[in-house]
Formats: C-alpha cells, sequence, structure tokens
C-alpha cells in the first residue's frame, strides 16, 4: 500500500512537472527572447521603449477605457435583470440563462459580420434623422461604442456563470424581504443587502469581463479599431522584440488583476476570521 | 384600541389590534385563504396552527406585506394595511431560514433597521447592545452569522425584529430548522420576551406542541379556513370540529352506533354527544389516549399490541376483534401488568364524546 502511495506521488510530481514546464518553458523563452540584445547581452530596450512607442500609450487607455465602460454597463444590465428574475419570475430563469449563453455558439467573426450588417444598412433619407447619427456616434474612433456592445454580448456568458453562482449562494429573496422589514425600500434593500454578499461574483465577472477585452483581437481588428491586442499584432510585424515584450507586459498585467482580486477576497476572509 | 408597555431601550412602545376580514388568496388553482376571519388582541401571542398548505404562512405575509390578498381586508388597530409597502408596515418578522444579513456583524444586523430610519451611529449602537443583552448575546455582538449557531442567529434575529420597537411581531417558523434541545429553551425565550414587551405577536408553526406551549390562543387552520380558535387547554380538552381532535393531540377512533335517543352506543356502553351528531353513516367515537382506562381480564376484548415509553406514562395499543386499534396513556408503573399479548376491558368516562362520520 505504502509503495502504491509513494508511486502515485512520483507520478503525480511528474505529471505537475509536465504541466509547469508546458507553461513555463514558452514564457521563459518569451521573456529571454524580449531581453536577448543582437550581441548577446540582456538588454531592457523593448521594454523602455514601449512607453515611447506610437499607439501604445494610447491603445492601451482605449483598451482600459473599453473594459471599464463594458464592465459597468454588463453588470448594470445583468444583476437588476438577476434579481429581478428570482425575486419576480423564477420560471423565467431558464430562457434568461439561454438568452445569456447564447452568445457562446456565436464565433466572434460571425458576431461582427451581423454588426457590420446592422451599421451599414440606413438609407439615404435618414441620413439626418436621430437614428442614424446614432449610428455614427457609435463608430466613433475616439472611442467606439460599437465594440462595447460587441463586448458586453461576449462577456455575458462569463458574467452570467459569475453572477449565476454567486446568487446561488445566497437566499435572495429571504434576504430581500428581512431587509423591507427592517424598512429598506426595493433598491436600498439590493444596495445594502444583496450586492455586498454578491461582491465575490461581481469581482470575477469583472475580471473575466476585463480578461476577455484585454485580449480581444477578432472585432476590434475587423471593425478596423486598434486596440491593444490589435496594436501588439501591428508592431509584432515590424517589431518582433517589442511585440513580445508587450505580450509579457500584458500577461503580468492580467496576473496583477488576479492577484488583487485574490487578495480582496482573502482580505474578507480575515477580517470575518478575526472577528471571532 | 393599544395598550402601552415599556421597551427596552426604556421607550414606549404600543401593542396593536390585528384583524384578518374575509381575507382571500388564490394561487392559480389553489385556494391559500378561503375568507379567513380572525382578531389577534394587543399583547396577546396567537399562534396560526395547521397542516402544509393550510395558509397559515399566507396570513403571516399577506400581514408583513410580502403577499398580496384577492379580497378582504388586512387592519392593524383599525386601519386598513393593504396599500401601505412592507418596508412602511410596523410590523417585525422572524423567518423560518436564517435571515441575518451574512456581510454584516451581529450588532450591525441588530443595527440595520436603525440605520434605514437614519438614526444616528452611537445612539444605534447604543440600542443594538440593548437588544443583543436582552436577548442574552451581547458577547457575540461582533461576530458574524456564519460564526455563530443555529439557536444563536434566531436570537439575533429575534433581537433585530424587535430594534425598530414594531407594534406587530410575526414569527414564522422560526424553531423548526434548530434541533430539539435549542428548540426548547428559545421557545421560552421567545415568549418570556413576548410577555416582557406585552408585543402583539403571530406566531406561524405546524408544530402543535409549541403552539399549546407558547400561545395564549392558537388558531387551527384547515384549507384556508378557521376550523377554531381558543385557548391550548380548550382547543385539547373541547375541540370544535373532528380536524381540531385529531390535529391537536393524538385521537383514536372506536366504531359506535346511534340509540333511539339521540346518543351512541360504544364498547358497550351509551355516551352522551358533544357537539352535533351526524345524521347518516357510520359513525365513530373520538377518544384521548388519557381518556382510555384499561384493565386486564383474560376474556377482555382487548389485546395489547404495542408499547411505547413516554416518560411518566406509557402509551399501549391495544386492538379489537374487528382489528380497531385504540391508543391509552397508563401510567408507567402499571404499564408492567399490562405486557404485550395481555387482553383487557376498555372503559371511557362517563361524559359527554366527540362523534364523527367514519372515514373511509
Amino acid at each position: 500500500m505504502a509503495q502504491l502511495i509513494s508511486r502515485l506521488r512520483v507520478w503525480r510530481g511528474a505529471v505537475l512537472l509536465l504541466a509547469g514546464l508546458y507553461f513555463l518553458i514558452p514564457m521563459a523563452a518569451s521573456v529571454w527572447f524580449s531581453i536577448d540584445d543582437v550581441n548577446g547581452t540582456i538588454a531592457f530596450d523593448a521594454y523602455t521603449g514601449l512607453i515611447s512607442a506610437p499607439g501604445f500609450t494610447d491603445s492601451l487607455v482605449l483598451t482600459l477605457e473599453l473594459a471599464v465602460v463594458t464592465v459597468v454597463v454588463l453588470l448594470l444590465l445583468l444583476v437588476p435583470a438577476m434579481i429581478a428574475v428570482r425575486l419576480g419570475s423564477p420560471k423565467l430563469r431558464p430562457l434568461l440563462e439561454v438568452v445569456c449563453t447564447l452568445p457562446l455558439v456565436v464565433p466572434p467573426v460571425a458576431l461582427t459580420a451581423g454588426l457590420i450588417g446592422v451599421l451599414r444598412w440606413g438609407p439615404d433619407y435618414l441620413m439626418d434623422t436621430p437614428f442614424f447619427q446614432t449610428f455614427v456616434f457609435v463608430q466613433q474612433p475616439e472611442f467606439p461604442l460599437v465594440l462595447v456592445i460587441a463586448y458586453v454580448l461576449m462577456a455575458l456568458p462569463l458574467a452570467y456563470r459569475a453572477l449565476d453562482s454567486g446568487l446561488r449562494a445566497v437566499d435572495v429573496r429571504t434576504l430581500v424581504e428581512a431587509a423591507r422589514n427592517c424598512g429598506a425600500s426595493w433598491p436600498r434593500a439590493v444596495v445594502q443587502v444583496i450586492l455586498p454578499n454578491l461582491r465575490g461574483a461581481l469581482l470575477n465577472a469583472s475580471f473575466l469581463t476585463l480578461a476577455l477585452v484585454l485580449g480581444e483581437f477578432t472585432t476590434a481588428s475587423i471593425l478596423g479599431y486598434q486596440p491593444f491586442a490589435v496594436w501588439i499584432y501591428s508592431v509584432g510585424n515590424s517589431q518582433g522584440q517589442m511585440s513580445v515584450a508587450v505580450s509579457v507586459l500584458s500577461l503580468l498585467i492580467t496576473w496583477v488583476l488576479l492577484l488583487l482580486l485574490a487578495a480582496a477576497g482573502r482580505e474578507r476572509r480575515h477580517k470575518t476570521a478575526t472577528a471571532s | 384600541m393599544s395598550t402601552a408597555t415599556l421597551a427596552p431601550a426604556g421607550r414606549t412602545t404600543t401593542s396593536a389590534t390585528v384583524e384578518f376580514r374575509s381575507l382571500r388568496r388564490q394561487f392559480g388553482t389553489t385556494t391559500a385563504l378561503d375568507g379567513l376571519d380572525l382578531t389577534v388582541e394587543p399583547g396577546e401571542l396567537l399562534a396560526l396552527l395547521g397542516p402544509s398548505g393550510c395558509g397559515k404562512t399566507t396570513a403571516l405575509r399577506i400581514l408583513a406585506g410580502f403577499e398580496t390578498h384577492d379580497s378582504g381586508e388586512v387592519l392593524v388597530d383599525g386601519e386598513d394595511i393593504t396599500r401601505i409597502p412592507a418596508h412602511k408596515r410596523d410590523a417585525g418578522m422572524v423567518f423560518q431560514s436564517y435571515s441575518l444579513f451574512p456581510h454584516l456583524t451581529a450588532a450591525d444586523n441588530v443595527a440595520f433597521g436603525l440605520r434605514m430610519r437614519g438614526v444616528a451611529k452611537a445612539e444605534r449602537r447604543k440600542r443594538a447592545h440593548e437588544l443583543l443583552e436582552l436577548v442574552g448575546l451581547p458577547q457575540r455582538a461582533e461576530h458574524y452569522p456564519h460564526q455563530m449557531s443555529g439557536g444563536q442567529q434566531q436570537r439575533i434575529a429575534l433581537a433585530r425584529a424587535l430594534a425598530l420597537q414594531p407594534r406587530v411581531l410575526l414569527l414564522d417558523e422560526p424553531l423548526s430548522a434548530l434541533d430539539a434541545k435549542v428548540r426548547l429553551s428559545l421557545r421560552e425565550e421567545i415568549r418570556r420576551l413576548q410577555q416582557e414587551l406585552g408585543i402583539t405577536t403571530l406566531f406561524v408553526t405546524h408544530d402543535q406542541e409549541e403552539a399549546l406551549s407558547m400561545a395564549d390562543r392558537v388558531a387551527v387552520l384547515r384549507a384556508g379556513q378557521l376550523e377554531q380558535c381558543a385557548t391550548p387547554s380548550e382547543l385539547y380538552s373541547r375541540p370544535a370540529t373532528a380536524f381540531v381532535a385529531e390535529f391537536v393531540g393524538t385521537m383514536s377512533r372506536i366504531p359506535c352506533s346511534r340509540t333511539a335517543d339521540g346518543q351512541v352506543e360504544v364498547l358497550g356502553h351509551r355516551h352522551p354527544v358533544d357537539g352535533d351528531l351526524p345524521a347518516d353513516g357510520d359513525l365513530h367515537v373520538l377518544v384521548r389516549p388519557e381518556n382510555v382506562e384499561l384493565t386486564p381480564a383474560a376474556d377482555g376484548p382487548a389485546q395489547v399490541v404495542a408499547a411505547s415509553f413516554l416518560g411518566a406514562v406509557t402509551r399501549l395499543t391495544v386492538r379489537l376483534a374487528d382489528g380497531t386499534e385504540i391508543k391509552s396513556d397508563v401510567p408507567t408503573e402499571t404499564a408492567t401488568t399490562l405486557p404485550l399479548g395481555t387482553h383487557a376491558t376498555l372503559t371511557l368516562p362517563p361524559r359527554p364524546v366527540l362523534v364523527d362520520r367514519a372515514t373511509p
């Protein structure tokens, strides 16, 4: 028996090592490639040159802005809808689930093609109407709201899953009724009782959406905008070392966000543990 | 009609009269309340008792403002509260499931209602600690719900419900999720607090023991209608209907026959009838175990087939020749003279008996 356990341990270690190498080797190679100088020395020019690289700051800022607006729009749409369905019409839950999961089966290319079809539509006689102006407004290059629309759709399944698991852990109806019994109006009951108990789920949904927006390439590229992922691609065509440096950097940004999320969760657990 | 009592923080609160008038509520094809008429007096603890689906929780939720009714009226101190939203009704509620806000400490949970009313922080803290002392948990003030037992959570929920000094306290099966020992102690605690504060209280339960031991009066509901509302002793000793008789306490059914003078004959003896005698059909007499006397007799018509130890008494089940089973409570020391298989005679006390149609 002891021999079997020790053999299992060896196998487990081997599998972990292989998995670790599978992830670490490409990353290490990327880092090495980004700092390897032609003279055989180490140089950080690819990183230091990033700030001054044309388009770097603009694309990064645009991506972060898009990410923030996407997260806000998505949560403002999804959270009230999910809470309302749980409280008012639990029978509509499967329908909401199907609607929110539907974007999973629509490839980004198809979604973008559909968006292009809609945006290009518009007879000339509508040109001076607010309807047409809205189409123009959502496509302005400074801040393409059309990308937010696309990202919200793409992130819907991810955010729905994260929020749904959070809501399952909370007895929404009883908590709202208890809050109302204590004198809270509907909005106050939701904001002061339900949302604080969905903190983890909200953070998860936000993070997943953020990660999606940071890495999204297809839609932005086809629609002709240049957020971070598209910029990395375009830089890669002319400055290979810098494009890898940016990839490493974006990976680090994602990790930092993940660590912040984990730290926020741990801080709450620590707070409750120390109270006991 | 209101009576003034002293609330924990030295403030005066009032307990109200609650009236349900011809209250009806239908869920699809199911009738939850079918013309409920009931009045709860100021400072009274009234238990709503009945089987699942009898409408007791619906009535409570309508009073709290979480459900609407199709017709009828709900009056608090004579005022129709139908149009008042739940958060403006002056009623504190304790729920069946632990309903404490998980992200708040016990003290913050208790103070939540005061925060909603805009009470200053210092005053909130003071009041919360007074209430926590009232429910015996001042040391748990900074604990979160998940760090407390079920009984402690329900006591905190009770303190939270009392924080706003409501005119009516609503208890929706608050003990059903607790283990037996905690249930017993919390039952006493709730009753003590209710009497101390003199607050009008509606207590929903399906546990007859709970209802009988805590309430001033018990209202038994069946299929959305009130069967009987009476004091626990009256309900037990003088049930108005066969349903109440069998739902509250244990009852045995013994076949009987009519006599020409409007009485019934059971086990070879004549008894006057308590209430109405059904005009036709087969009849049963309903008797409680403590009213059936057993005497060992070799030629007796009944045979002991089961025994269940209940402490001071032992509940024996005897079977008649026709298969009828009757329960009888005998003192435990006497039960030793009636082991399983013993034949015995049965005697009922010479007083009016409750008669019902034989169930198929």
